[in-house]
């Protein structure tokens, strides 16, 4: 069913093409305070994915017609760099740029305390380097870090995580070949501290029984990644 | 979930980060940085943690200032019109300096003449708004245009930590250096002397926040 059905991603004893089990995760980096004028930022690798994000303010909202009198407002841009992936990108904001920036500050806005700063604006800037699969997992991610970094207050940090289906299997954080061949992809933004969901987008089919296993393999990817996100704001680096 | 608190509960000094549980309320007072939830404290900004008595509240490793009133602050002039000019001093919004509380007189249409823009002046919060915006003033003792020297900036946080122990370290850095240092509240320091001196200062505030932000020298850990 659906994608390159001929092609093998996972073998008899489960295990995909790199190597990695169904749950497994790819090996994560991240660096806080890489953007020195920036007041918090963020280098995330995820496999080969390779974000920077960086965050500024709070500022004063610009144009005024954007300020909320009783909150400030998230100004996210997700952009890819026209040599992040093989086939150049075109620069600039595009559809699916537009959507991904959307996406991320509703998420994020669940977490950020926006009503501590009225009328100003938190500027979160997202710059994906180079592309695997899953960058706007990794961007939201990267950003929750960066906003800690900034010292933005917030209730919890977004973790989000994507699993998917290969060749009729359930499997977490999926690669560039997984992403492109497989036949679904749900990625989540999950509160590790109380386990809600804040980001969910589903590409493909699933069973009712496929999506509770990868709803169960996101959390439980999203508990890892958060170790490593709090080691990182605690030691100024973590891999 | 993975956030749960440690058994030994909290500790000074700890690092925390957004969403760690602190201990619960019945046990401590939240302060700055810290929020109650569902009878829970929760850390709200990555910082340290600091327990005085009953209030446990968190230091944040980085910060940015939020104006209060008779704050002393360093700004710079952003812009002005016929009667006022606007300061930046480091907060979300910028705050304005009316002509009567300007350093001299000053007549109608003139600003530019007293204050130009790019100017860095001396001044303190006279008020500040709910909306966060703020009115600054030069009537008063020692408030006035900076027209020498060097301005640095270091996190506002860090001021306190300089002025702790009844200046200790600020005095040592002046009398190694022979320079004036005056720390504003905004996090900005004017450092007035000696090149050498100022280049001096400007290393060791530079030091202190590198310390206080855990930057480990080569990136990551």
């Amino acid at each position: 069913m659906g994608g390159y059905g001929d092609i093998k991603m996972i073998d008899e004893n489960g295990l995909r093409m790199d190597g990695r089990s169904a749950t497994d995760v790819r090996p994560i980096t991240i660096e806080t305070g890489v953007v020195p004028v920036a007041d918090g930022s963020c280098r995330m690798t995820w496999g080969t994915n390779d974000v920077i994000v960086a965050v500024y303010g709070p500022m004063e909202a610009h144009p005024r017609k954007i300020q909320r009198q009783d909150r400030a407002v998230l100004d996210v841009r997700y952009n890819m760099a026209p040599f992040s992936t093989t086939d150049r990108i075109r620069p600039g904001f595009n559809r699916r740029s537009r959507e991904i920036s959307k996406v991320t500050a509703d998420a994020l806005a669940s977490v950020v305390l926006l009503e501590m700063y009225p009328r100003s604006k938190i500027r979160v800037e997202i710059e994906v380097i180079c592309a695997e699969a899953g960058t706007r997992c990794v961007g939201l991610t990267a950003a929750s870090v960066a906003l800690a970094d900034a010292g933005i207050p917030m209730t919890d940090m977004v973790v989000s995580v994507a699993s998917g289906k290969i060749n009729d299997v359930v499997v977490c954080d999926l690669n560039k070949e997984e992403d492109n061949y497989g036949e679904a992809d749900l990625p989540m933004g999950v509160l590790p501290n109380t386990g809600e969901i804040v980001f969910l987008q589903m590409d493909g089919d699933l069973s009712p029984e496929q999506f509770q296993t990868a709803w169960d393999y996101n959390v439980n990817a999203a508990m890892e990644v958060h170790k490593i996100m709090v080691e990182a704001l605690k030691n100024g680096g973590a891999k | 979930m993975s956030g749960k608190n440690n058994a030994d509960g909290p500790q000074s000094s700890q690092i925390v980060v957004p969403g760690e549980y602190l201990g619960f309320s019945e046990e401590f007072e939240a302060g700055h940085g810290v929020i109650i939830r569902n009878g829970n404290l929760m850390a709200t900004k990555n910082g340290k943690l600091k327990i005085n008595g009953k209030i446990i509240s968190i230091e944040p490793l980085h910060s940015q200032y939020v104006p209060r009133p008779s704050d002393l602050v360093i700004g710079f002039v952003e812009g002005c019109t016929n009667n006022i000019w606007f300061i930046d001093i480091g907060a979300p919004f910028n705050a304005i300096l009316p002509m009567s509380l300007g350093p001299s007189k000053a007549s109608f249409g003139s600003t530019r003449q007293v204050l130009d823009i790019g100017e860095a002046i001396l001044c303190r919060i006279q008020e500040v708004e709910e909306t966060h915006s703020s009115v600054v003033t030069m009537k008063g003792m020692g408030l006035r245009k900076i027209r020498s020297g060097s301005i640095d900036d270091i996190d506002p946080h860090l001021i306190v930590e300089l002025s702790r122990d009844g200046n200790n370290s600020l005095r040592n850095m002046k009398e190694a250096n022979d320079c004036r240092i005056i720390t504003a509240d905004n996090g900005r320091i004017w450092i007035d002397g000696e090149i050498d001196g100022i280049i001096s200062v400007r290393n060791d505030l530079n030091k202190i926040s590198i310390n206080s932000r855990l930057l480990k020298e080569g990136g990551v850990a």
